[in-house]
This record gives structure tokens, C-alpha cells and sequence, in this order.
């Protein structure tokens, strides 16, 4: 049997908190999309604001019409600190602190086709790669 | 802007008008179900076609002065379906329903503009109800950021757990998540506990 495929690894980009603190919602927008479509794994310190989040979920759409072969983006938060805590209580927390600028928080984004899926639930957090 | 004008004219007037809730949620949970039920109990019309495949709905649809009736009080208000909410479109998750490559591609087109659309309509709703699948974990980024962006708009939220008649339906768990919020178990396929979630909608309907 003949092996085609070959593992051709992930990039993952750390996008420290200083480098998207002073930019305005676009701005950080752009430069997450950018970063995606060049096939990025990112890993955000902080998390956005749900006015950025939802942002993002419609500039990828905006993208996803008029890039072709680009399919979307797989994004998750996870909160180190309060991983026992409901989510209704990291929403609160998590609008609160983002507008203090928190960034105990990580944000994962990546293209939808390099990451699966990213499976989530109170405790744990998991990064399916096709 | 245009909330601060409605505030105002509200202010001013001592009048809401037609109340806009609007039906928020992921892919497949059963909005349309949902809203097809009421609608079709308060004024014998459905609102829109549901379907097995994601992203059957891909544009608002709505049912105006839909009056409805609960232990002698009446709500009058306008129902907005909204295209589910998700982070990512392949049209190749269509073919395994069957479509063909060309109208898989064209359901994928419509289905992120639909996306877009949604999210337009949340600066103009005054409660929402947010569906999710009781068979599916709720901890999805994207029910958060639904959530999320209602918590920050100030915007009423009652929770459905819909297709609690599927053997791993599990309330508990969306109840877990959300424990600040009422969370309405219901099938909107089978109409089970319509009348339990009739009082939640009431209830929704005066935090506006």
C-alpha cells in the first residue's frame, strides 16, 4: 500500500496581549483573519470582547463568501482560572475583565481546515487537527 | 444610536410597541420547530420550512402579531426566526446529506450570509430565546458568544432546551451551564411542555 499523505505539521502563532491591546476592533479583527488565512494555529493571550467575538464569527462568514477554499474558523476560550466556575459566571467575568484589559484568558483560533473540531466542556479543553 | 432613539421614544411615549423576540441559536437546534409551533397555535401559519440538513433556514423570517394567550393575559409580538449561528461553512458537510455539489455550494453561500444577517438583528430584538439542542454540549464558543453579546446589550434572554425527548437529552447540563437563566425543557417536534414554556415566554416578556 502506497502512503500519499504526509503529516505536515501546525503552526502555531502566540499572539502576546501587548500586540493587540492598543488596536481598535478592526484592526484586531484583521490581523487575526490574516493570521488564520495563512493557515495559523493562534493562540491569543486575553480573550475578546463578545462585541469582537461576534465580529469575528462575521467577518469569517463575510470571508468565507468571497475566499475560496477558506471554510471558516474553529475558536475557543479557555479560562485557567475558573475552571469551576458556570459560564453564565465566566461571561460576567470574562466582560468585565476584558474591559479592564484582562488577559489571564487564551484564546484559540484556527482555520476550520486544519482544525476540526475543538471539543469543550467545564474542565477541559481539546484540539482535534484533520 | 438607534437604541438610544428607542429608549427615548419609549420614554417620551410610555409605549413599546410590537415587542421583536427574536430566535437565536446554533445550526439544527429547532428554532424554526420552535416558532412554527407557536406560530401555527396562535394564528394557524407556520413560519418556515425545517429540515434535517444544517442551515435550512438562511434568512430571517418572521410572523407578525402573533397573540398569544396564558392564564387570562395576552402578549402580542413579533416572532424573528433567525439562521443558525456558526464559525464555520463547508459546503462538502451538505453532500453527506445528499445535495449535489452545486446546490451544496449555493446552501453554503446563503447559509453565511444568513450568519451575517442574524448578527445584524440582535441590536434590534427585545428578548430573545435562545434554542440549543438538549442532546448537544452546550459549552460551544458559540453559545457563549450568543450569550454573551445579549448579557452585554442588556437584551432578555430565556433559555430552551429543545428534543428532550432524544434519549441523551440532558437538561441538567444546559441548566449547568446557564444557572443565572430560566432554562424551559421542551420538544418542539413532539409539543411536549409548550405550556411551560408559554409562562417562561410571559415572564421573558416583562424583564423588556
Amino acid at each position: 500500500m502506497k502512503l500519499n499523505k504526509k503529516i505536515k505539521g501546525v503552526s502555531l502563532h502566540i499572539i502576546p496581549f501587548s500586540e493587540i491591546r492598543d488596536l481598535s476592533i478592526s484592526d484586531r479583527i484583521k490581523k487575526i483573519l490574516t493570521l488564520v488565512l495563512s493557515s495559523k494555529v493562534l493562540i491569543i493571550q486575553g480573550r475578546l470582547r463578545p462585541e469582537e467575538e461576534i465580529r469575528l464569527i462575521e467577518d469569517t462568514m463575510a470571508m468565507v463568501d468571497h475566499v475560496k477554499s477558506f471554510r471558516g474558523i474553529e475558536l475557543a476560550v479557555i479560562e485557567p482560572d475558573m475552571g469551576n466556575e458556570n459560564m453564565f459566571m465566566k461571561i460576567k467575568k470574562g466582560i468585565a475583565k476584558t474591559l479592564v484589559g484582562h488577559h489571564n484568558a487564551l484564546t484559540i483560533v484556527g482555520p476550520a481546515s486544519i482544525v476540526k473540531e475543538i471539543k469543550k466542556d467545564p474542565r477541559k479543553l481539546e484540539v482535534l487537527l484533520r | 444610536m438607534m437604541k438610544i432613539l428607542k429608549k427615548l421614544w419609549k420614554g417620551l411615549f410610555g409605549k413599546k410597541g410590537e415587542l421583536k423576540i427574536g430566535f437565536y441559536g446554533p445550526p439544527n437546534a429547532g428554532k424554526t420547530s420552535l416558532a412554527n409551533v407557536i406560530s401555527e397555535d396562535w394564528t394557524g401559519e407556520s413560519i418556515g420550512k425545517v429540515s434535517e440538513v444544517p442551515h435550512e433556514t438562511r434568512e430571517i423570517q418572521y410572523k407578525e402579531k402573533v397573540e398569544i394567550k396564558h392564564k387570562g393575559k395576552i402578549l402580542v409580538f413579533k416572532i424573528v426566526d433567525t439562521p443558525g449561528i456558526a464559525t464555520r461553512i463547508d459546503y462538502e458537510d451538505f453532500l453527506h446529506y445528499g445535495l449535489k455539489k452545486t446546490e451544496a455550494k449555493r446552501r453554503a453561500k446563503e447559509a453565511t450570509q444568513g450568519i451575517i444577517e442574524s448578527i445584524k438583528w440582535l441590536d434590534d430584538m427585545d428578548a430573545v430565546v435562545v434554542v440549543l439542542d438538549a442532546a448537544e454540549n452546550p459549552y460551544s464558543q458559540v453559545n457563549i458568544t450568543i450569550v454573551g453579546n445579549l448579557v452585554a446589550r442588556k437584551i432578555p434572554v430565556l433559555i430552551v432546551a429543545n428534543k428532550i425527548d432524544l434519549k441523551n437529552a440532558n437538561i441538567k447540563k444546559i441548566e449547568a451551564a446557564f444557572p443565572e437563566y430560566e432554562v424551559i425543557g421542551i420538544s418542539a417536534k413532539k409539543k411536549t411542555n409548550m405550556d411551560g414554556f408559554y409562562a417562561a415566554l410571559f415572564k421573558l416578556a416583562r424583564k423588556i
